[in-house]
């Protein structure tokens, strides 16, 4: 059971939902805060393109960050330049349409979490004379823990399980753009069921996994304070 | 966790901590090359101590892919016509552009199936009891574009025209009529071959006169300088056009080339 699994293509698809999850909490959190806080007319713009990924078919995200990070359009070239090679059917490649792909995943409940944060308790840490940064690391970011969990998770478990975007940006090349869902796809393509089907369970049981530590956590079971405990 | 162990994990998970392993060479093959060439590695790689990286695609798939930059070192395509056009824009390494096999089409059923292949030849495309029939996608897949070729020739193609489904290669072609999904394929006898097909079903080979030789070459590209895997692809190349690769490929119902040609 254990051998029928691709350990090459399931290491490349943690690193890569590993490196994407990262990378959504640095560039996720900021558009989150300017999400909830910004008073812009315009705001619901910038909510419809992150939740642009949730309704657009892969292959029309796939086709965009194919031709703009290809070798004739200005950021591929860019790329090349500073880099020394191109990005399309490379694991860097990669990381950059998972991100654009999971985007929504981290956002939405980063969104969410923040917004629950009680205002008065920001207003506060302001009137001490906590910067807003400050603020932000002290105050913010422990109340709404949770809800960045739970996004970073999503996001994680999203990106394992990308195949439209995976295919068209990286080629389905072993061991640096073959990912587990591709991985499955060539098995069923090689009439190699008896692997399919144990790596199919493998992504079950982990998305089951998956969910079940999110509904958890925002059912705040555990987040009890220690005097409640028992 | 120590601050070291973590600074393995960060430089593992930016990449910089997997060094990419001398003499693996990635190879971009043809579909229909799926079970000969996963026979093939095994003892070259034995041999040779070499690792291989393989790839299975549609060879038209494949081309736009390369054009566009994917890191491969040699491409193993199902028609002579894309290796040639990627030699002429001078993405291939000069002078290694052979041809290592002819393939074959055949008509595939399930075991399961009622058509009788051997009395009712092509016209089993258009028995009523078939309402799906499996090619490769002609647009991409040369083996596809064999396929309808042959349908032109029998002069059935605008009866079969509404019941064909296309597979993305075709080996997909294959797996559509193995699993059942479709009733009846046009796949290539390599893929017939493989052991797994074999047990599910049968086969009638179509007359070669019905369609345009399938003339199969490779090609080592340039990246295979680039990547420093020109000598391990060269040898892979010399492997398949040895004793030994040419068994695979004969097994494998492919016609083979005069020995020692180019």
């Amino acid at each position: 059971m254990i051998s029928a699994l691709n350990w090459l293509a399931i290491a490349l698809t943690l690193r890569l939902a590993a490196v994407t999850s990262a990378i959504l909490v640095a560039l996720g959190l900021p558009i989150a805060y300017w999400i909830t806080y910004s008073r812009r007319r315009w705001k619901f713009l910038v909510e419809s393109v992150v939740a642009l990924p949730l309704v657009l078919p892969p292959t029309v995200l796939g086709f965009y960050v194919l031709i703009a990070i290809g070798p004739n359009a200005f950021p591929g070239r860019m790329y090349e330049r500073l880099m020394g090679h191109q990005l399309p059917f490379t694991f860097e490649g990669l990381v950059i349409a998972s991100t654009l792909y999971s985007l929504p995943f981290a956002v939405q409940p980063f969104v969410a979490a923040l917004d629950s944060v009680d205002r008065r308790l920001i207003e506060a840490s302001w009137t001490l004379g906590v910067s807003r940064i400050g603020t932000f690391f002290r105050v913010v970011l422990p109340q709404s823990a949770y809800g960045v969990l739970t996004g970073v998770i999503l996001s994680f478990a999203h990106t394992l399980g990308e195949f439209g975007v995976v295919l068209m940006v990286g080629g389905n090349i072993e061991g640096v753009t073959r990912t587990i869902s591709i991985d499955i796809y060539d098995n069923v393509q090689s009439l190699n069921y008896a692997s399919a089907s144990t790596t199919s369970l493998v992504l079950l049981v982990f998305s089951f996994v998956v969910l079940s530590i999110v509904y958890a956590l925002n059912r705040r079971i555990w987040a009890v304070g220690p005097e409640f405990r028992r | 966790m120590t601050r070291k162990r973590l600074l393995i994990l960060i430089l593992w998970l930016a990449g910089l901590a997997v060094p990419a392993v001398a003499g693996e060479v990635f190879v971009a093959a043809a579909a229909d090359l799926n079970f000969a060439m996963k026979e093939m590695i095994g003892p070259f790689e034995k041999q040779t101590g070499h690792r291989l990286r393989l790839s299975f695609g549609s060879s038209g798939n494949f081309y736009s892919q390369i054009v566009n930059g994917a890191p491969y070192d040699i491409f193993f395509s199902a028609d002579v016509s894309y290796p040639r056009k990627l030699e002429t824009a001078g993405m291939g390494e000069p002078g290694t552009l052979f041809l290592y096999a002819r393939g074959q089409i055949v008509l595939w059923v399930p075991n399961r199936s009622t058509i009788d292949l051997a009395h009712q030849g092509m016209q089993a495309l258009s028995d009523p009891s078939i309402r799906k029939v499996a090619v490769a996608n002609p647009a991409h897949a040369p083996y596809g574009r064999a396929a309808v070729a042959a349908m032109e020739h029998f002069k059935i193609y605008e009866t079969v025209r509404g019941k064909l489904v296309s597979g993305e290669s075709a080996l997909q072609a294959a797996q559509f009529v193995q699993s059942g999904a479709a009733n009846i394929g046009i796949i290539p006898l390599s893929l017939a071959s493989a052991p797994a097909m074999r047990q599910s079903g049968r086969y009638w080979t179509i007359p070669a006169e019905a369609y345009p030789k399938i003339e199969q070459g490779a090609l080592i590209l340039r990246q295979a300088r680039k990547n420093g895997n020109l000598a391990t692809a060269q040898a892979f190349r010399e492997w398949v056009r040895s004793r030994q690769g040419r068994a695979i490929l004969e097994r494998y119902g492919f016609v083979l080339p005069e020995e020692g040609s180019r």
